[in-house]
């Protein structure tokens, strides 16, 4: 039988805070709310992670960074759970990364605005979109979608009618 | 490597994974599920690097990486019902043509734009209907959830799909005729969307995914009001419907996709980096 102490699962969470999102980089994978559980099954540390996107390339290199940092912190015992249900939303990206988001330059998701297979139909019928997304460059509305699919699979591309800048805007899903 | 395991999957309790009764169809149409979003993703990342603007380009390679997505996620649990130590990999690269279950409609060769773009909207009414109904509905807990997961994504298919099919449809009079063009190619391989046989029977019987006649209805409704809009000119439902992919006779064209795609494991067995 070990002895050792193992370390809380709060402290956990902190160290899993310095894990950075390998294409978002000024966001951490807490922040991103993709870290879904850290908890003790015996011995074993367990971290349950959910993916962005299902095919997103990123999350088999969040993985190893999550496996990096905790072994780096003396974790041995450690145990990776891909979990499935519920579906990540960005409804979970924290306010701070949303704040960081901006300044980076990337428009921060606007909740309520996933799409339901129907929206474009309904922009059409009504002549706009339900979504005014600010430039996160000069802060202006007066912008507009270029295309629904962007850089990394969570992004759409979009671009300002004022200061003329193209940005990516974090979709909503 | 250590001793973690990573990528465990942290499950919920589903019965119908370990049924030894229904076996034999719940991998088969585990397999139907990811053979068609393997089949398609595949086709459409052949547009990687030749779309007609980089917008578009980009639109379909994201869209190809969601359905590779799909596929790791119904393969993989197709692998873990049958129970043989076979992964999503090992079905998707190590399968021949005959034991690839999905419908004729997403191995046809991706053509011009219009083909590409009217298959895809027409595969997407039918996706997005039949996973809404499966994170809805299934009695199958682990079903539910990926369908869940890709309903989030084939939402944004959809999406695309029918403004693009609007917009050419209603384009210039050669965006026009070549969807016209699309739409007439492709609609006799629509019928086996909804053709059931003794596979989809069982899984119907169990609770795991609906009758596919009773989405038929539906889809005729979603695809005909896009069509209209789109001025297209929707041919009579009902007509000839090729058929014969989910029980595994495929067209030519399927086998020239498995030699681009399996080449790599069947030259080097294993190879992995």
């Amino acid at each position: 039988m070990s002895t050792t102490l193992l370390p809380a699962t709060d402290e956990v969470w902190t160290w899993l805070d310095e894990v950075p999102d390998p294409e978002i980089p000024v966001v951490s994978v807490t922040e991103l709310g993709i870290v879904r559980d850290v908890q003790y099954d015996g011995g074993t540390l367990v971290v349950a992670v959910t993916p962005t996107y299902s095919g997103c390339p990123a999350t088999a290199v969040i993985d190893l960074m999550i496996e990096d940092k905790l072994r780096e912190k003396g974790i041995d015992d450690l145990r990776l759970e891909r979990r499935l249900s519920p579906p990540w939303t960005t409804d979970w990206v924290t306010e701070e990364a949303r704040e960081k988001l901006k300044a980076f330059g990337i428009a921060p998701p606007i909740d309520g605005t996933a799409s339901d297979g129907m929206s474009a139909k309904a922009a059409r019928l009504s002549g706009e979109t339900n979504l005014t997304v600010e430039c996160p460059r000069c802060g202006s509305a007066n912008t507009e979608r270029v295309s629904q699919y962007g850089s990394t699979p969570c992004k759409a591309a979009w671009r300002c009618r004022d200061c003329l800048e193209p940005f990516d805007y974090f979709k909503c899903i | 490597m250590s001793e973690v395991e990573t990528n465990t999957v942290a499950t919920p309790d589903d019965p119908f994974v370990a049924d030894a009764d229904l076996r034999p169809a719940l991998f088969e149409w585990l397999c139907r599920m990811g053979d068609n979003a393997l089949i398609l993703g595949h086709r459409t990342s052949e547009w990687c690097g030749h779309g007609p603007v980089l917008e578009e380009d980009i639109a379909l390679a994201n869209t190809a990486l969601d359905l590779i997505g799909h596929t790791q996620m119904w393969l993989g649990l197709a692998g873990e019902v049958e129970g043989e130590g076979r992964n999503a990999d090992n079905l998707a690269y190590l399968r021949d043509a005959m034991k690839f279950k999905n419908v004729l409609l997403v191995e046809l060769p991706k053509g011009d734009m219009a083909v590409t773009m009217m298959r895809e909207f027409l595969f997407d009414a039918y996706h997005h209907l039949l996973l809404t109904w499966l994170a809805e509905n299934s009695k199958s807990p682990r079903v539910a959830e990926i369908a869940a997961k890709a309903l989030k994504e084939v939402s944004y298919h959809l999406d695309r799909a029918s403004d693009i099919v609007v917009r050419l449809g209603d384009g210039t009079q050669e965006s026009h005729r070549r969807m016209q063009a699309a739409l007439d190619l492709l609609w006799p391989y629509t019928g086996e969307l909804f053709a059931g046989d003794d596979v989809d029977a069982a899984i119907v019987e169990a609770g795991i995914a609906p009758d596919l006649g009773a989405l038929h209805a539906d889809w005729n409704g979603l695809v005909s009001e896009v069509l209209e809009e789109a001025t297209l000119q929707m041919p009579e439902p009902g007509g000839y419907a090729h058929l014969g992919g989910k029980q595994g006779r495929h067209t030519e064209h399927l086998g020239f996709i498995l030699a681009e795609m399996q080449f790599l494991q069947r030259a080097y067995p294993g190879a992995s980096w």
